[in-house]
């Protein structure tokens, strides 16, 4: 058997104050005027075990501030884990020489979620996406415009515009300059972090329709993060649902959708909106949110599960196989 | 009846190197005290800089050419740089599409926070301090107090987009635009900011205009949708009536590619051909190089046709018989 293209094995992503200067100096001098210390470790991923396919299409999903972009960026080697081991192609990304690395960067792509921050506002669009692509040595001589265009045209943007700067496009234009530029390097590996969220339903099909014939053509996995469970329904093989840094539940599509089995994947898909509905009550959210500065002890859900058990705020559930390829961590299911 | 906010005959256009690109071209609108008017349609196709207009922040080479917007019955084109800034971030506030517009991202967030709130109102500093921390929490933010001291790169992508929510909010305004604001929150958190928006047009009567992608959201928020296709309104009306008969090709190709529309796996369902290029639309309907309805007619501007009392379109060869 070959080796799964990407393995996390107990990653972890912890964000502390050691790591901002800026950020310590100041809370040095509130603090000197009063300010009572602060908890301020911030555990964005807590211990995720992880294996992807070649060929797969696995839908990531939960709440805002989950840990789904920092999982995201680990995997795509640029952010290194603060415990565990990140592996592409059977060998831990840590461990590979200079040379190895920046191949293995290549071949794992990421679109960003943030359109905006992640553009250099200083390059035309044929710079940010003709540039990695012409270094590597991936264009013909002579044929850069060619591909260029290629590439523009694939993600739905007018080859026209690709003398101007990020600022002058709109929002899910510039999302699709981000597209554009992780696919012009020919990547084996997309990690799609919202990918698709600022593009109108009839673009988002034509991007969505593209990764579906790159995978049928050539292989391409995909990590795909996004909100719109609809989209995550549509594309996905598997979805692993994330709650506060931990995966509480993992299962092929079919049976995410048709039978969850985690309190909070039945809670999230319970809210979906639908286009059938027309001019309701949204309900504002009951009980806390728990925050990953201080995760409520045992299951970090407790606080808000309606079937929280004494045991609950105890004992951490352990991700557990409850059918075939179906896996939740939830104590209800001893 | 008066309307908190009246476009009328809106355009924006854009100065380029390359010629002048109607980015707004004709648009006109208005919206009542506590009503939400959804506004959809293709990326690009002018929603930002149609909310850019109505706050007055079009950047050269960009520039209002044509129209008025009228709020509350005045014309804010006649307003001076101050007047409008006294208005703007207070009465008219607008959560922007990308949240760094709103953020510094060299400031704490408490800071941001607290300047909002004092350059609108005369309160005490710790009193500003605690209504940041309010607001933060109001979003969905969990350990608000901690949190305020975080600097906007340290928040998750949907939280820097709801502190930029919390700052609209600060000051209960008349009119609030917010374009594609919780595209980057999920469901559950997407409900509370919904409800905390319904109870804002609820309470103060703020008048909303929502851009957004999301048409599942438009349909349980929006009392009425425009549809924008290459800087116009090609259909308007009453929420229901779009969503459930939308007479206008593009409309009806847009709805048609909703995810949940198609079956799972299958190729989804686009419309065909690709955006016109704003800088030269050719005479005539915008869409006609896309529409399987388009004939010779097209290639005039389709006028302004009544579906029903409160739904128009534009457009030659609506998809439904329109009684004579
Ligand atoms: N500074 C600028 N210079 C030139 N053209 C611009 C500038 N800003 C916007 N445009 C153009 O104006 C048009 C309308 O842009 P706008 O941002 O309003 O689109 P939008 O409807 O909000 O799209 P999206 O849904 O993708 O955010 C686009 O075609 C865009 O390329
Ligand atoms: N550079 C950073 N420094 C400090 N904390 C960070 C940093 N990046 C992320 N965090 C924290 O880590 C947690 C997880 O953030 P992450 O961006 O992974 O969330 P997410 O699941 O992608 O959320 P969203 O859906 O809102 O994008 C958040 O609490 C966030 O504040
Ligand atoms: S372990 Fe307990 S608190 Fe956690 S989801 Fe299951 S029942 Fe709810
Ligand atoms: S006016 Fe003609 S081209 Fe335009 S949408 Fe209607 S039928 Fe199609
Ligand atoms: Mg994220
Ligand atoms: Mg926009």
């Amino acid at each position: 058997m070959t080796a799964p293209i990407i393995e996390l094995r107990g990653v972890s992503k912890r964000f502390g104050p050691a790591y901002d200067a800026a950020a310590r100096i100041t809370r040095g001098l509130t603090r000197r005027f009063g300010g009572a210390p602060k908890n301020e470790t911030v555990r964005a991923v807590d211990t995720v075990d992880l294996t992807v396919a070649r060929g797969e299409v696995v839908g990531l999903v939960g709440e805002s501030g989950c840990g789904k972009s920092t999982l995201g960026r680990m995997v795509a080697g640029i952010m290194p884990p603060s415990d565990g081991q990140v592996l592409f192609e059977g060998r831990d990304i840590a461990t590979l020489s200079a040379h190895e690395a920046k191949t293995a960067k290549l071949k794992v792509q990421m679109i960003f979620q943030d359109p905006y921050a992640s553009l250099n506002p200083r390059l035309r669009v044929a710079e940010i996406v003709g540039e990695a692509p012409r270094i590597h040595g991936m264009i013909p001589h002579g044929e850069f415009d060619t591909y260029l265009d290629a590439q523009l045209r694939r993600a739905g943007l007018d080859p026209a515009y690709k003398r101007r700067y990020p600022h002058q496009f709109s929002g899910g234009q510039r999302q699709r300059i981000g597209i554009a530029r992780a696919l012009a390097v020919q990547p084996e590996f997309l990690v799609c972090d919202e990918a698709v969220a600022a593009l109108d339903v009839s673009i988002q099909a034509q991007i969505l329709n593209l990764f579906m014939d790159l995978r049928r053509e050539l292989d391409l996995t995909y990590l795909f993060i996004s909100h719109d469970l609809g989209v995550v329904e549509h594309l996905s093989d598997r979805v692993l649902i994330m709650y506060l840094g931990r995966i509480v539940e993992s299962a092929p599509t079919e049976a995410v959708f048709t039978h969850a089995n985690h309190p909070y994947t039945r809670a999230l898909l319970s809210e979906v909106p639908r286009i059938e509905a027309r001019k309701r009550r949204f309900t504002a959210i009951t009980g806390e949110i728990p925050s990953p500065l201080n995760p409520p002890t045992g299951c970090h859900f407790h606080p808000r599960c309606p079937f929280a058990m004494a045991r609950c705020s105890v004992e951490s559930p352990a991700l557990r196989e409850i059918a075939a390829g179906h896996r939740s961590a939830c104590h209800l299911n001893d | 009846m008066n309307a908190t906010i009246e476009v009328r005959n809106l355009r924006t256009h854009f100065f380029t190197r390359a010629g002048v690109l109607k980015a707004v071209d004709d648009v006109s609108f208005s919206v009542a005290r506590g009503q939400v008017l959804g506004l959809v349609g293709e990326s690009g196709s002018g929603k930002s800089v149609t909310g850019f207009s109505i706050i007055g922040l079009v950047d050269p080479p960009g520039r209002v050419v044509g129209g008025s917007i009228l709020y509350q019955g005045r014309d804010l084109a006649k307003l001076s740089e101050r007047e409008m800034r006294s208005l703007r971030g207070d009465r008219i506030a607008m959560i922007f599409q990308d949240p760094m517009m709103t953020l510094n991202p060299v400031l704490r967030v408490d800071t941001q926070m607290i300047e909002a709130i004092q350059a609108h109102a005369k309160v005490s500093r710790a009193e500003a301090r605690t209504r940041s921390r309010d607001a933060l929490g109001m979003v969905g933010i969990p350990s608000p107090e901690e949190r305020l001291e975080s600097y906007p790169h340290q928040f998750s992508g949907g939280m820097r987009q709801r502190v930029a929510i919390a700052i609209a909010l600060l000051h209960n305004p008349d009119l609030l635009i917010a374009d594609e604001p919780t595209t980057a929150l999920d469901v559950t958190i997407q409900a509370q900011i919904l409800a905390e928006v319904q109870k804002l047009a609820a309470d103060y009567g703020t008048a909303l205009i929502w851009i957004t992608h999301d048409l599942s959201v438009i349909a349980g928020l929006a009392d009425r949708i425009a549809v924008m296709y290459a800087g116009r309104i090609v259909e308007f009306g009453e929420a229901a009536s779009v969503l459930d008969s939308p007479v206008h090709p593009y409309t009806n190709g847009l709805i048609g590619s909703v995810p949940s529309r198609n079956k799972r796996g299958e190729r989804l369902r686009q419309i065909p051909g690709m955006t016109p290029s704003l800088l030269t639309l050719p005479p005539g309907c915008a869409f006609r190089t896309r529409c399987a309805r388009a004939d010779a007619t097209c290639e005039q501007e389709p006028p302004e046709g009544t579906v029903s009392p409160d739904h128009v379109a534009r457009c030659f060869h609506p998809m439904i018989a329109v009684p004579a």
